[in-house]
């Protein structure tokens, strides 16, 4: 059912679409111009298309009626300049709209992407990346497609139509009514059709997202499905959502068959009528045959944008929904956002206070207590406090609210006495940098990746200095393995590039903190991934590092608490005691159930793990 | 090897007229076996369409005789209504067949179209799964993530749109000539000259635009793999503000990728009118001659209009089908990625008559095995190691000594480059696949969790398992207890990534998985890195009970592990340096010995 010459702004009735693409008015605004010399560009070479049938009418009903074989070769002529004409103006059409079609695409893309690297974590845990894939891809795409090809033929076809019917009434008002009356029933069946139709456009769009995602899991989680054997099983699963995919488009195509009977059923029955009325008009002599000629001519040409009614009102409603779910996006409030006026600390001492802070996820239920429930903790300039409690105590959480990475939702963090969130993220990004248990390396080369925190380095004239602040990073982390690669600091790394070991991907990403040259370094389990030799040597290193900046250290090993000045102990997001890692080890029941591994005899205090005893905080 | 096979070059857009024609054939080859199994529906359809548009060939055919025939009887002194009700009967019948054939036609085009690209997605999937690591750790995840999403989306607007309107088209060009050849042949002939142009620009689009769609494809490959790598490590990206950074990259190959889009449109903006304007210039030639022959009385005035209106009516699909080549172009670009993909060949491949072991006891032998990864990267220069069944082997080295290679050749991720490794004596190259993964289980550090419930999660151990077994499962590597505390027990979504679990958290879960699979050799490579010391240690407490009858080689730079174990590895540059019981070890002079007092001395 694809032609090329859709029609008809069916979507006049329907506000909710019309308003819905009108969101995208700032995107194509630069484009519009353009778009309207392409509409009127396709307007004039629908007008001469109708224009070729009263030549036709003026050949038969003149020379060929009289046998004159003088007027024959002009209106031939006319027809091939007229023809010639067409063809021009459908090129102009198409050189109008269509660049400008791909600047919008581009346009949407980088501020959809813009949006999502602007949207906090928060969001990211919420929205599955397949889902915002398919948004990227499939939905930009779609809007390209119907602004540089389908708005046009809409508002064009719809005039040309328009005139069309106008000049049939020319050669027979009688047959133009019957031709009109036929019609009507297309009206009734695409307004059935959308609301048919936008459901399953909306389901089937969603569906496509969910198997992008099932598609990234698989991929991502490969090597667990490997571990178990499970590919089968996942790709049963696979296959069932597939499966209700297919289901989806099955009823899209239902649909549209249904409006496709209609739109090509109608035009031939008025044509049968037509024909039979006509033939009958001009044995009347109420028409002459060349009246007739130039009808049939004239419909034929209006005859194939209306068969493509059902064509474009399904891209306009697949589009629709497209804007759809593009909005749901770029209308996401973002509650993590830069102060209006900001205020600065050019130069940070490096003073950390978490002031009362509480958090909890805005979805999680009430019942459920606050993940960190009320933390007083203070790190003085240059000193190293590690973070020590059980697993999902709150630690990485609480490392994550030094950057914003999300909010905290009572209290506040300050650097200096002054609250995190009245410095831009920019700011406080540059004051704090952190090394996460996960470690991400991006498509780049090993120098770029432990650079990433010093944007100004990469001026080519400060390139010693570059040099010098990546040799020094690298030495610190124990990243020797670096010049046995195969291009040394400039072999590329991440998705596109050589893939490391846990432990070396762990290294890199510390000497990415540390090349940072933070006020404030976090750190979260940045040795987990290390064989006891080398964390050894890392923790030697660190000790320079961490002697002339404060840090907040999440450990799980005694060796790592070893580096720390001072000692946090968290319990179910709270700071139960805080001291020297041998003091807490004396005085403290629960560190020592935490951090010591040498009783392994001893009766567990198992009971208290997750209550909150009455132990002293002396935060 | 040709340089093209499987995913070679395929970065590249500069292919030599061999390789384009490889290409091309092995897509050509994918796309029939995906034809094959709709012969049946292909067929009906085909018939279907035949009748249908042969009905709506013959509209002008009938009012060509209406006029003809019908205005001449009507105006006759016996004036007869039965010519012109002869040609409003059947424009009626044909219409009403037309229009009802046209419509089934679509939904059985929907059907094959969607069975082909179930067909396509489960190959590529099913492939994408059976490929080992080593593809995947080149070939990245973002670029397979490509092919299974744009690439196979190109091809389903293909099938959507594509074929139908090929279809329709090809017999509606093919109808319409023969009408206008039985109707007029010396419009036929002026017809046929006019196929000669309408060939060379046909092919002179055909070489252009494959290219440039070819193009488009890399491209959007790229976008997505940037796409990708920046919303996975969106915390990275917002800690080291890389947003900046990542708008510049991901805006030059947006940019990239419009260019490329609009280079492949313009061919298009050039060929439509094109075509359009052959189509004009053959209808102005047919009225000169038709009105020429309509004065010297060789032609009815009735005939002419019908043959004005088919050779219009010609050129109109022609339109469609030039958006056919489009899209078919795209998807043939996107087909030639793809069976690239389904061409490689999984460089660990189940074997051709597996071996079966239906109860495993669990011994391990490295037989004589050599393993590189790649011909200058020698891992394992000569291994030889006999793990009797039920013993627990602890394997301790610094990183690099091919401590992970090791745990990956019992898992068969990887196939050793000489000799064999073997379970219960049976190489495991020859063994039943379903078997090997029953028998051998490895937990890694990276902990991955799936879309779903916790529950969902730990049953991936066991699929099928009951709510029973799965929470038994939890209780007995200890996460049961912050299982229960998440907002919906088991039934919590874990969400993108397990965003709303700790590291620790996803190590137990991952635990628990391997518990409720049960296996005979479990293999723990640095599985506990993340956990804290209570948890490692209620995980300990479980592994001796999980271990007592089964196989066991862990991975771990704690040695608090090596005290469950009944053998130690001491491993250093892929050969094992020390072999013992803990206790010998411990008491000896060794590299063992030395670890285990300085990390004894780290302990409080």
């Amino acid at each position: 059912m694809l032609t090329t010459r859709p029609s008809r702004p069916d979507g006049s009735r329907d506000l909710g679409t019309v308003r819905t693409i009108l969101r995208l008015m700032p995107f194509v605004r630069p484009a519009l111009r353009s778009i309207i010399l392409g509409m009127i560009a396709a307007l004039l070479a629908g007008l001469v298309s109708l224009a070729i049938p009263l030549v036709l009418q003026n050949l038969v009903d003149g020379p060929l009626s009289t046998g004159d074989g003088r007027q024959v070769l002009p209106a031939a002529l006319a027809v091939l300049a007229l023809g010639g004409l067409e063809a021009l103006l459908i090129g102009a059409r198409r050189r109008f709209v269509l660049t400008p079609g791909t600047h919008v695409e581009a346009a949407l893309r980088n501020t959809l992407y813009r949006k999502l690297q602007d949207l906090p974590v928060a969001f990211h845990d919420r929205w599955q990346s397949g889902q915002l894939l398919s948004r990227s891809m499939s939905d930009l795409g779609l809007i390209r497609r119907w602004f540089s090809f389908g708005i046009v033929l809409l508002i064009v076809n719809v005039i040309t139509i328009v005139i069309g019917f106008g000049v049939l009434f020319i050669w027979s008002w009688q047959l133009a009514i019957v031709f009109a009356v036929c019609s009507i029933p297309i009206f009734v069946y695409s307004y059935i059709f959308e609301n048919k139709y936008s459901v399953v456009a909306r389901r089937s769009q969603d569906q496509q997202g969910d198997l992008a995602t099932a598609v990234e899991e698989s991929v991502h989680g490969i090597r667990v499905l490997k571990a178990f054997g499970r590919g089968r099983y996942s790709l049963e699963k696979y296959v069932r959502q597939a499966e209700q995919l297919r289901g989806t488009e099955l009823d899209k195509a239902r649909a549209v068959a249904g409006l496709w009977l209609w739109l090509l059923l109608i035009p031939d029955v008025a044509f049968a009528l037509c024909l039979g009325g006509g033939v009958w008009l001009a044995s009347q002599h109420l028409m002459t045959v060349g009246d007739l000629f130039a009808f049939f001519a004239t419909a034929t040409v209006i005859r194939f944008p209306i068969e493509s009614i059902g064509f474009l009102l399904s891209m306009t409603f697949d589009t629709r929904t497209a804007i759809d779910r593009l909005f749901e996006v770029l209308d996401e409030s973002n509650p993590i956002t830069d102060p209006d006026p900001a205020r600065t600390v050019s130069h940070p001492t490096g003073r950390l206070l978490f002031d009362d802070v509480h958090f909890r996820y805005q979805d999680s239920p009430e019942s459920v207590p606050d993940l960190i429930d009320g933390v007083r903790l203070e790190l003085e300039p240059g000193e190293t406090m590690a973070l020590v409690g059980l697993t999902g105590s709150g630690k990485t959480t609480l490392t994550a609210l030094t950057t914003r990475l999300y909010d905290v939702t009572g209290g506040a963090v300050r650097i200096d006495g002054v609250d995190i969130r009245d410095l831009t993220r920019e700011e406080l990004r540059r004051h704090i940098a952190m090394a996460f248990e996960d470690a991400t390396l991006f498509s780049a080369s090993v120098r770029d990746n432990v650079l990433l925190g010093r944007p100004e380095l990469a001026d080519p004239e400060r390139k010693a200095d570059a040099d010098r602040v990546l040799a020094e990073a690298l030495e610190i982390a124990q990243a020797e393995f670096v010049a046995n690669l195969p291009e040394g600091s400039d072999t590329k790394v991440g998705e596109e590039g050589l893939s490391l070991s846990g432990g070396q991907r762990q290294r890199l990403a510390l000497a990415r903190a540390i090349a940072a040259d933070p006020a404030i370094l976090v750190l979260d389990d940045p040795l987990s991934a290390l064989d006891v030799d080398t964390e050894a040597r890392v923790e030697a290193g660190l000790r320079r590092v961490l002697g002339r900046t404060t840090a907040l250290v999440v450990a799980h090993r005694p060796s790592t608490v070893q580096l720390a000045d001072r000692v946090a102990l968290l319990q179910a997001g709270r700071v139960t005691a805080v001291g020297t890692h041998s003091h807490l080890l004396a005085t403290n029941e629960h560190y020592r159930f935490v951090i010591s591994s040498l009783d392994d005899d001893r009766e567990s205090p198992d009971l208290d793990r997750y209550s909150d005893d009455d132990e002293e905080v002396s935060a | 090897m040709s340089a093209v096979a499987g995913v070679g070059g395929e970065e590249r857009s500069d292919y030599t007229r061999e390789e384009s024609r490889e290409i091309r054939q092995r897509s050509l080859r994918l796309l029939g076996s995906l034809l094959r199994p709709e012969r049946g529906r292909l067929i009906g359809s085909a018939l279907m369409i035949v009748v249908s548009t042969g009905a709506q060939v013959a509209g002008p055919a009938l009012i060509a005789y209406g006029i003809d025939a019908g205005l001449p009887a009507l105006v006759a002194k016996h004036s007869s209504f039965v010519p012109v009700g002869v040609a409003f009967a059947a424009y009626l019948v044909c219409a009403i067949a037309g229009a009802v054939l046209a419509a089934r036609f679509t939904v059985l085009a929907a059907r094959i179209s969607q069975a082909i690209l179930l067909d396509l997605r489960t190959r590529v999937y099913r492939h994408a799964q059976l490929l080992s690591l080593e593809f995947h750790e080149t070939y990245t995840s973002g670029r397979i993530i490509a092919r299974q999403t744009s690439d196979l989306e190109a091809i389903r607007e293909l099938l959507d749109s594509g074929i139908t309107g090929l279809v329709r088209g090809v017999l509606y060009m093919v109808f319409t000539a023969i009408a206008l050849v039985w109707l007029d042949p010396w419009s036929g002939v002026v017809l046929a000259a006019s196929l000669v142009p309408l060939a060379f620009l046909t092919r002179w689009f055909q070489r252009r635009s494959q290219l440039a769609f070819r193009a488009t494809r890399v491209y959007s490959a790229r976008l997505i793999v940037h796409f990708v790598e920046t919303m996975t490590g969106i915390r990275a990206v917002q800690a080291f503000r890389k947003e900046k950074r990542n708008e510049r990259e991901y805006g030059q190959i947006v940019e990239d990728y419009r260019d490329a889009n609009a280079r492949a449109i313009k061919l298009y903006g050039l060929f439509d009118p094109g075509l359009i304007m052959i189509g004009n210039i053959t209808v102005a030639v047919v009225l000169l001659i038709g009105g020429f022959r309509v004065i010297g009385g060789g032609l009815a005035i009735g005939a002419l209009l019908a043959v004005v209106l088919y050779t219009r009516r010609f050129f109109d699909p022609m339109e469609e089908m030039a958006t056919f080549y489009n899209s078919y172009q795209s998807a043939a670009a996107a087909a030639e990625k793809i069976s690239g993909v389904l061409e490689e060949e999984p460089s660990v491949p189940d074997p051709g008559h597996p071996v079966d072991l239906w109860k495993a006891s669990g011994g391990v032998d490295f037989d004589d095995v050599r393993f590189a990864y790649r011909d200058d990267r020698v891992v394992l220069p000569d291994f030889e190691l006999h793990i009797p069944p039920g013993q627990t082997v602890a394997l301790v080295g610094s990183t690099g000594a091919g401590k992970s290679t090791l745990a990956k050749l019992i898992a068969r991720f990887y196939d050793p480059t000489v000799g064999a490794v073997r379970l219960d004596g049976v190489d495991l190259r020859d063994l039943h696949p379903k078997d090997l993964r029953r028998a051998i289980v490895m937990v890694t550090q990276e902990a991955y969790l799936f879309s779903g419930s916790v529950a969902e999660n730990i049953a991936l151990g066991k699929p099928g398992a009951s709510r029973d077994e799965i929470v038994a499962a939890a209780r007995a590597v200890g996460a049961d207890e912050f299982i229960r505390l998440l907002p919906d027990g088991y039934d919590t979504d874990v969400n993108k990534r397990g965003g709303r679990v700790s590291a620790g958290q996803r190590q137990l879960l991952s635990f628990a998985r391997a518990f409720l699979a049960d296996p005979a050799v479990l293999i723990l490579d640095e599985a506990t890195a993340s956990l804290d010391i209570p948890s490692e240690r209620l995980v300990q407490q479980g592994l001796t009970t999980l271990l007592a009858d089964r196989t066991a080689i862990i991975i771990a730079h704690r040695l608090s592990t090596v005290a469950i174990a009944d053998r130690v590895l001491v491993m250093e540059h892929g050969r094992i340096v020390e072999d013992g019981t803990p206790e010998e070890l411990i008491g000896g002079t060794g590299r063992f010995a030395a670890l285990h007092a300085a990390w004894r001395d780290s302990l409080v």
